[in-house]
């Protein structure tokens, strides 16, 4: 027994870093598929073994360009093999990739590259290019920009520009001419630890300007391997990349958990594509934020509200069917076998094509993050037999500390600790946990570090939780968010707009309170369920602003906070802080304004700025109140909304909760 | 790098002030052509050339005459008087059938897609004359067929990823936003591989963005395909940007005709445009 363990366990005790990964799974997964990306409207597929050839070709390349170990490179692009292949070419030499999030604004852009002082840019095409150029003066350390999509290219100045493909010839050729160049790679490869730098990621920046969190090899390959562990991935099993590669999620999923496991990842055409693209592939793992879904069951929905009469009840019926029986048939639990014949006719009808719409045939794991999803929105999901679990991470954590296991899925927690994970919880309520994959450092941002990272090594999440008696974490709010009305009453507003979000017809809010004598929000309504609505009722309106200050739709949104009120009152934690006071922003919060991350996290602090004469109108007693905002255009040209916003005063209901429990008792 | 590369221009105008595409010869004349419906004088008596390579502009106020000046070009409409020269060829009457298959192409203004078919199937359509099977062939589906139909899908995918529309491919055409519809039709007037491209207001209805993109595929279509441009536009701001030469109509007449400077600098334009007090 002994024997057959130690190998077993020095081979994966060398396995330490990505590049080893990949020259392990060129020799045990050849033949199997490693990347898929739609060309011309047709899936091409590399194999583990050309994979290994794709890259060893990029790296040579990148090495006659003159990269070396140590220096770091951009990373820029929707999900394309090729920059996948960037990142072990670039690590394969010992050099530092840093990807960075495609859609931000030159400005955003020329932060990062300063900061990490990047040397070569990979790059997905035009745009991109264009953008790098723009801010390369004033970044001052790039020396070359790799190219992938040559379109529209040609002209530029060659002094700037190298394209993948005649990188990798390049390198090709020099692989042909001597084997000692081989040789040198391998042996580079077999030089890297564990603990080397494997790549920089910079966070969002829910505040201030955006952090590199640095990940070590260790932390990427041991975070991949363990969460493939604790769901069973195997080589078998696939996905699809699409959520941006600057993102810790998507570079743990697609690169960490793809490389430890000889998982297969499939790249979409393009970004608008993704839907079709999925239905093709149909993936075994899935992962999206709770946006996503909520786009999804909102497509549903509205195309069944179209449907003819009996569809329509045939969905109805069967969906009430589910809602009863589908969650525990999930879980195993026991269920009548009436109820499992009906689930199992409602699967040939109704959900096994829902599923096959979405592409989610084949899945076996999808897991949502990053906010708080409806528990309805969850429950849907998961009683059409999508095995749908929520877990908890951060980019300092290499994303997993919490994860919810198969068979222990409640929607108000988010799981419990992963592999090798240790949480506690501090006195102020502060998550803090210990974890392979915690970061190295922030870079160059030692106090930083510092704040986050307690000498022994456990990390400062932010978020304020608890552990329940099951042993599942729950996440209340933000640590610092978390504040008190005038009169000491807790304030989460987190909990608030996460509870107000969950109404199909409010896409953002945003609560304020703290220090001040009651709760109030500001409302974003969402345009696909409001508007549906619109149309339905013969409401014309132009646009978002119109439809946002019609009177009806203001009556919406009272009546909703209303119930959120009266729900309030009967939970003591939260009762202090019903809503008292309300208003519907003229314009949708919009990350090219700065008022949400390229995450889609709300940023409060600047919104409180931005609005400053609303938030006051909201606590003077007013009415009424003309704003004037300032907004950025895709292209970058700026304009200006006016709007005059009418704001609403609201019911409180006295708490209840003591009330109900002693005549219960 | 250098910092000179900071400077440049906007997108749009980018690719074209760079580059080093070649204007050559006269490829299509229109000499003194007349056109008259019943007693309305749509045209009278204008002359103007297209050469090869150029990017050329026809605009005027409403009424002017431009979509009649498309229409004779490409055989819709058959003049009174003059001659079109295409190619070296002196004809009076120009046919479509001629035109197209001597490598005119041209888009609609008000759209003239197959509503009910799907994106890929109206920009095959454009191959339709590129095709050399027969009616029984293409039904069998098989054998020399299927390869034709193979090598004519890859053309429509080229177009497909060029004019970046990938997530439309199936979608019936007639349930599209009027701006995605415009680029199907352009696609489609791309799939027969024109000498000369024909475009009547392609930004007609279009927002800031899509007019950018649109401006960008014109300029790449004639840039890197060599693909000679005539187009029909109300942005003055595009027009000036991207085109070579531009020729002026009033009334059925030639008011102007030179550079987008020269045109703009023109007092008959101007007066054209903006209106004269008498």
């Amino acid at each position: 027994m002994n024997a057959s363990i130690a190998p077993a366990d020095a081979s994966a005790s060398a396995l330490d870093t990505v590049p080893k990964l990949l020259l392990h799974n060129a020799r045990q997964y050849g033949s199997r598929p490693a990347f898929r990306e739609k060309a011309f409207g047709i899936w091409q597929t590399w194999t583990w073994a050309q994979t290994k050839d794709e890259i060893e070709a990029f790296a040579v390349g990148l090495e006659l360009l003159g990269l070396k170990a140590g220096e770091t490179v951009a990373i820029i692009g929707d999900n394309r093999p090729h920059l996948y292949w960037a990142f072990c070419a670039a690590q394969s030499l010992g050099a530092i990739p840093v990807p960075v999030y495609q859609d931000s604004v030159a400005d955003e852009m020329s932060y990062v590259l300063t900061h990490a002082e990047v040397k070569f840019a990979i790059v997905e095409n035009q745009e991109q290019v264009d953008k790098v150029l723009s801010v390369a003066g004033d970044v001052g350390t790039i020396r070359k920009i790799i190219y992938n999509d040559e379109r529209g290219l040609q002209k530029y100045d060659a002094n700037d520009l190298v394209s993948i493909e005649s990188l990798q010839e390049a390198g090709r050729k020099a692989l042909k001419s001597d084997p000692a160049v081989r040789k040198a790679w391998l042996d580079g490869i077999a030089a890297g630890k564990g603990s080397d730098v494997s790549v920089v990621l910079y966070t969002s920046g829910t505040t201030g300007r955006p952090k590199g969190v640095m990940l070590t090899q260790e932390n990427v390959v041991v975070s991949g391997r363990n969460a493939n562990l604790f769901d069973h991935f195997t080589p078998d099993d696939t996905m699809i990349a699409y959520l941006p590669m600057a993102w810790v999620g998507d570079h743990i999923f697609s690169y960490g958990q793809a490389f430890a496991g000889a998982l297969c990842v499939s790249c979409p055409e393009s970004p608008e594509t993704i839907i079709e693209d999925r239905r093709e592939i149909g993936p075994t793992y899935f992962f999206a934020p709770p946006r996503v879904f909520e786009n999804m069951l909102t497509q549903i929905m509205v195309r069944m509200e179209d449907a003819g009469g009996l569809k329509k009840g045939v969905f109805d019926y069967f969906l009430k069917v589910a809602r009863r029986v589908g969650e525990p048939m999930l879980d195993g639990r026991p269920v009548s076998f009436g109820d499992r014949l009906r689930y199992r006719l409602g699967d040939l009808l109704v959900y096994g094509p829902l599923r096959n719409r979405m592409g989610f045939s084949n899945l076996r794991v999808a897991y949502t993050a990053g906010e708080a999803i409806g528990p309805e929105l969850f429950s849907f999901f998961r009683s059409l037999g999508m095995n749908l679990k929520q877990l908890y991470g951060q980019t300092e954590a290499s994303v997993f500390i919490t994860l919810q296991p198969n068979g222990e899925v409640y929607p108000e927690t988010v799981g419990k600790p992963g592999p090798d994970v240790q949480i506690k919880i501090a006195e102020n309520g502060e998550v803090l946990f210990k974890s392979p994959g915690v970061f190295l450092r922030y870079y160059k941002n030692d106090d930083a570090t510092a704040e986050t990272k307690t000498a022994d090594g456990w990390v400062h999440t932010g978020d304020a939780g608890f552990i329940d008696q099951r042993g599942h974490l729950r996440i209340i709010d933000r640590a610092k968010d978390v504040g008190r009305l005038t009169d000491g009453t807790l304030f989460a507003p987190k909990y608030i707009e996460n509870r107000l979000k969950f109404y199909p017809e409010i896409k953002e809010a945003v609560a304020i309170g703290h220090g001040r004598e009651f709760v109030t929000v500001l409302i974003n309504i969402d345009l696909t369920s409001v508007g549906n609505w619109a149309e339905r009722n013969n409401v014309i309106y132009a646009s978002y602003q119109e439809l946002a200050a019609h009177p009806d739709v203001y009556t919406m949104i009272e009546k909703r906070i209303d119930e959120l009120n009266k729900s309030l009152a009967s939970e003591e934690m939260v009762a202090g802080s019903q809503i008292r006071r309300f208003l519907i922003l003229h314009k949708e919060l919009d990350a090219d304004d700065g008022e949400l991350t390229r995450t889609q996290k709300v940023r409060r602090s600047f919104i409180a700025d931005r609005y400053a004469p609303l938030i006051t109108a909201l606590y003077d007693g007013t009415k009424r109140c003309l704003i004037k905002t300032e907004v950025t255009f895709e292209d970058g040209r700026k304009g200006v909304i006016e709007g005059d916003v009418k704001i609403v005063d609201m019911k409180k209901y006295p708490p209840v909760k003591a009330a109900v429990r002693e005549a219960a008792e | 790098m250098k910092a000179d590369v900071q400077e440049r221009p906007e997108v749009a105008g980018a690719a074209h002030a760079g580059s080093d595409r070649e204007i050559g010869d006269v490829v299509l004349s229109v000499e003194n052509v007349s056109l008259a419906f019943g007693g309305v004088k749509a045209i009278s008596d204008v002359s103007f050339d297209i050469r090869k390579g150029e990017i050329r502009a026809i605009i005027g106020p409403n009424g002017a005459g431009k979509t009649s000046m498309l229409n004779v070009i490409n055989g819709f409409y058959h003049p009174n008087q003059g001659t079109i020269t295409f190619k070296g060829r002196k004809r009076s009457v120009m046919r479509p059938y001629i035109a197209a298959s001597q490598g005119i192409s041209r888009t609609f203004q008000n759209l003239a897609l197959f509503k009910g078919m799907s994106t890929l199937d109206n920009i095959m359509a454009g191959r339709a004359l590129k095709m050399r099977r027969g009616l029984l062939w293409q039904a069998l589906h098989w054998g020399p067929a299927l390869s034709e139909e193979i090598k004519h899908r890859e053309a429509v995918e080229k177009i497909i990823d060029f004019l970046e529309i990938q997530h439309i491919r199936k979608a019936p055409v007639g349930k599209l936003p009027y701006g995605l519809q415009k680029r199907v039709e352009l696609g489609r007037a791309l799939a027969m591989e024109p000498e000369l491209l024909l475009l009547d207001e392609p930004m007609a209805g279009m927002n800031l963005e899509e007019k950018k993109d649109m401006s960008r595929y014109i300029l790449t279509v004639n840039d890197q395909l060599g693909t000679t441009v005539a187009l029909i536009e109300h942005d003055m701001g595009v027009v000036m940007d991207i085109s070579d030469r531009v020729v002026v109509l009033e009334y059925g007449r030639k008011i102007a005709d030179g550079t987008p400077d020269e045109v703009q600098r023109d007092q008959r334009v101007i007066d054209a445009y903006l209106g004269i007090s008498h």
